[in-house]
């Protein structure tokens, strides 16, 4: 299946992909009424330091502790895309508990939030690999 | 042939038995005895519906339908009573045998009362353990109750956050000197102590009841608590019986190898009735938390059914806020051994402090900042060597620049 994969060396540290990915997650048409002032909560974070970037999502994990962890059976495998019922959620945190991989977060409303490749949203595909200026981020099958 | 499978218990254990059977092996017979008369339902949820964070619709574990999809016959209302192990035969509470093939004890734990003199004099008291002791504390509530809750643990402490806001008061008593003393030392306990304080609830530690007369509690430290609503939390204790009364091996928990299985031939055992191997521990220890009930149940189901599974990296790992204050915990901690480091960071809103012993990461305490504690856990699980690593910059922030490229390339750049 296409994930998300980093390239590490390409990577710029401008923070685009975590602005398309609370843009393309916040259910409206226009950028600027969607972010302006707001504070943002995408899925994917640039983490890094002066030398090296790259940024983190969900790696949609072939066998998902966060699944067998969650207390609320909220988290899923759909076609091999891991996905959150938020309606479920009671935003324990036991998901962030245990990703090894620091890929989930907390949304606006307390809730934990996840990369599920645009798949959910309008997009259909991820927007923050559409909007990377540099193909650091790609998806596709490995 | 068609295999015949047996799971006593139907809690998360349970289903992850059955999924994991359904995994090897998509024919045999899978028979479920449930004391319980629900479906498998998320039980750390009962407070969260006490809160009206959730509702009844939400709150079971798998979706309608999960049993007829995996061809599975549920005996609701029944118990096991006793397991005959030569004949591979279980007897339930209504007088029927039941062969199997393949069995997996997976039936939790149950509140232990210690003795309270007077306490059958309280009319209203309650455990908080399964839906219906929550749904029958849902209707026993009003605007004017007063709360006693015997225990700070965390079954004790959840019962109090779903119950706050619709009580007139909340006492929390307990003998420990702190609260969460399973999960917390003195200081981080004293940090959450004070949040939940904040919020209404009032807290008698180093205290417990010497006897109870009606509504009406004297403490050993010779103070007087009426109340009108009891809810006694002090501890559980595994469900072993069945396996030691067969002449199985069993400790504080049914005695399980990392395949899950029991001292019994085709007998396994998954979930909170259980002790394995603690690696942060080195020694086996009841371990009554939902992540490793599911997957010790995957892992003796996919075994039953002729796989090969291991489950050899558990270890205690918490999350858990009340009222909007994030904590959590993992691993093992040593503060008196000599050969275990601390280290402490604190500021604004939060405290983390990390134990690191044998060159590997060995537990961990953070209260208020959380943010992708996952990285760590996985340091513990994976007895990854602290010289690998970067370890002051990460226990400072959790940040994959702190791990050597090639990790980050596995990591980010394949399929995993
Ligand atoms: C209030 C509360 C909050 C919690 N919060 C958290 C949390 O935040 N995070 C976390 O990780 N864990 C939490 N837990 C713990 C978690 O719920 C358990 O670890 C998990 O449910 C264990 O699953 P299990 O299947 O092993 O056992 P159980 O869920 O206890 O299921 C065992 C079932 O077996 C049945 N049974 C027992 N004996 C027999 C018999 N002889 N015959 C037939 N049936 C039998 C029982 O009735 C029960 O329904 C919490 C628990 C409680 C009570
Ligand atoms: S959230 Fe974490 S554990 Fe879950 S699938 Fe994604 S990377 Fe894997
Ligand atoms: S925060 Fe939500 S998704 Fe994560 S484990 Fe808790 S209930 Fe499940």
């Amino acid at each position: 299946m296409k994930r998300v994969y980093v390239n590490e060396e390409w990577c710029l540290g401008c923070h685009l992909c975590e602005y398309n990915c609370a843009f393309a997650n916040s259910g409206e048409s226009d950028m600027v009424k969607a972010l302006k002032g707001k504070k943002i909560h995408p899925r994917i974070s640039v983490d890094g330091n002066d030398r090296i970037n790259f940024a983190v999502s969900c790696r949609h994990c072939e066998d998902p502790i966060c699944v067998k962890s969650c207390i609320a059976g909220a988290l899923h495998v759909e076609n091999g895309t891991v996905k959150i019922d938020k309606s479920k959620c009671v935003g324990c945190l036991t998901c962030i508990l245990v990703c090894p991989y620091g890929a989930l977060s907390v949304s606006e409303n307390g809730t934990a939030q996840k990369c599920e490749l645009c798949l959910e949203n309008s997009c259909g595909a991820p927007a923050c690999v559409k909007g990377c200026p540099n193909k650091a981020i790609v998806y596709e099958e490995r | 042939m068609m295999k015949r499978y047996v799971v006593i218990g139907n809690g998360v254990a349970a289903a992850g038995c059955i999924e994991g059977i359904r995994a090897v092996d998509g024919k045999g017979s899978i028979t479920v005895i449930s004391e319980e008369s629900h479906p498998v339902y998320c039980r750390p949820l009962i407070s969260y519906y006490l809160e009206g964070k959730t509702e009844l619709g939400k709150i079971g574990y798998r979706e309608n339908g999960f049993y007829e999809k995996n061809g599975v016959k549920v005996i609701y209302g029944k118990k096991a009573v006793k397991i005959d192990a030569d004949a591979h035969t279980v007897l339930t509470d209504e007088g029927k045998t039941i062969k199997y093939d393949s069995m997996c004890v997976a039936t939790g734990s149950s509140p232990f009362l210690p003795k309270f003199e007077g306490i059958e004099s309280v009319p209203k008291r309650f455990s908080f353990m399964t839906l219906d002791d929550a749904l029958a504390l849902d209707e026993a509530v009003t605007r004017e109750s007063k709360v006693l809750i015997v225990g700070a643990g965390l079954i004790g402490l959840k019962c109090a956050e779903g119950l706050n806001g619709r009580v007139a008061s909340i006492t929390v008593c307990d003998l420990a000197d702190r609260i969460l003393s399973s999960i917390f030392d003195v200081e981080t306990a004293a940090v959450m102590q004070k949040h939940i304080e904040k919020n209404g609830i009032s807290f008698m530690l180093s205290d417990t009841v010497e006897r109870f007369d009606g509504g009406r509690a004297y403490m050993k430290s010779g103070a007087i608590v009426d109340f009108d609503i009891l809810v006694t939390a002090v501890g559980v204790r595994a469900n072993t019986s069945l396996v030691s009364e067969a002449g199985g091996t069993v400790g504080r928990g049914i005695s399980v190898e990392d395949d899950m299985k029991t001292s019994l031939p085709d007998i396994y055992a998954a979930g909170d009735c259980t002790e394995g191997m603690d690696i942060s521990l080195g020694k086996k220890r009841v371990l009554a938390l939902l992540p490793n009930a599911y997957m010790q149940g995957k892992c003796a189901g996919e075994n039953m059914a002729g796989g090969s599974a291991r489950y050899s990296n558990a270890i205690p790992m918490n999350s858990i806020g009340f009222f909007g204050l994030h904590a959590m915990t993992a691993g093992s901690y040593f503060p008196d051994d000599q050969e275990c480091a601390v280290y402490k960071y604190g500021g604004d809103g939060y405290i983390k402090k990390f134990f690191v012993k044998n060159g590997v990461l060995c537990g961990y305490i953070l209260i208020g900042d959380v943010d992708k504690a996952g990285i760590y856990t996985s340091l513990i699980r994976e007895r990854t060597p602290v010289d690998s690593v970067d370890l002051k910059l990460l226990m400072e922030h959790p940040t994959f620049s702190a791990f050597s490229q090639s990790t980050r390339r596995k990591n980010f750049g394949g399929v995993i």
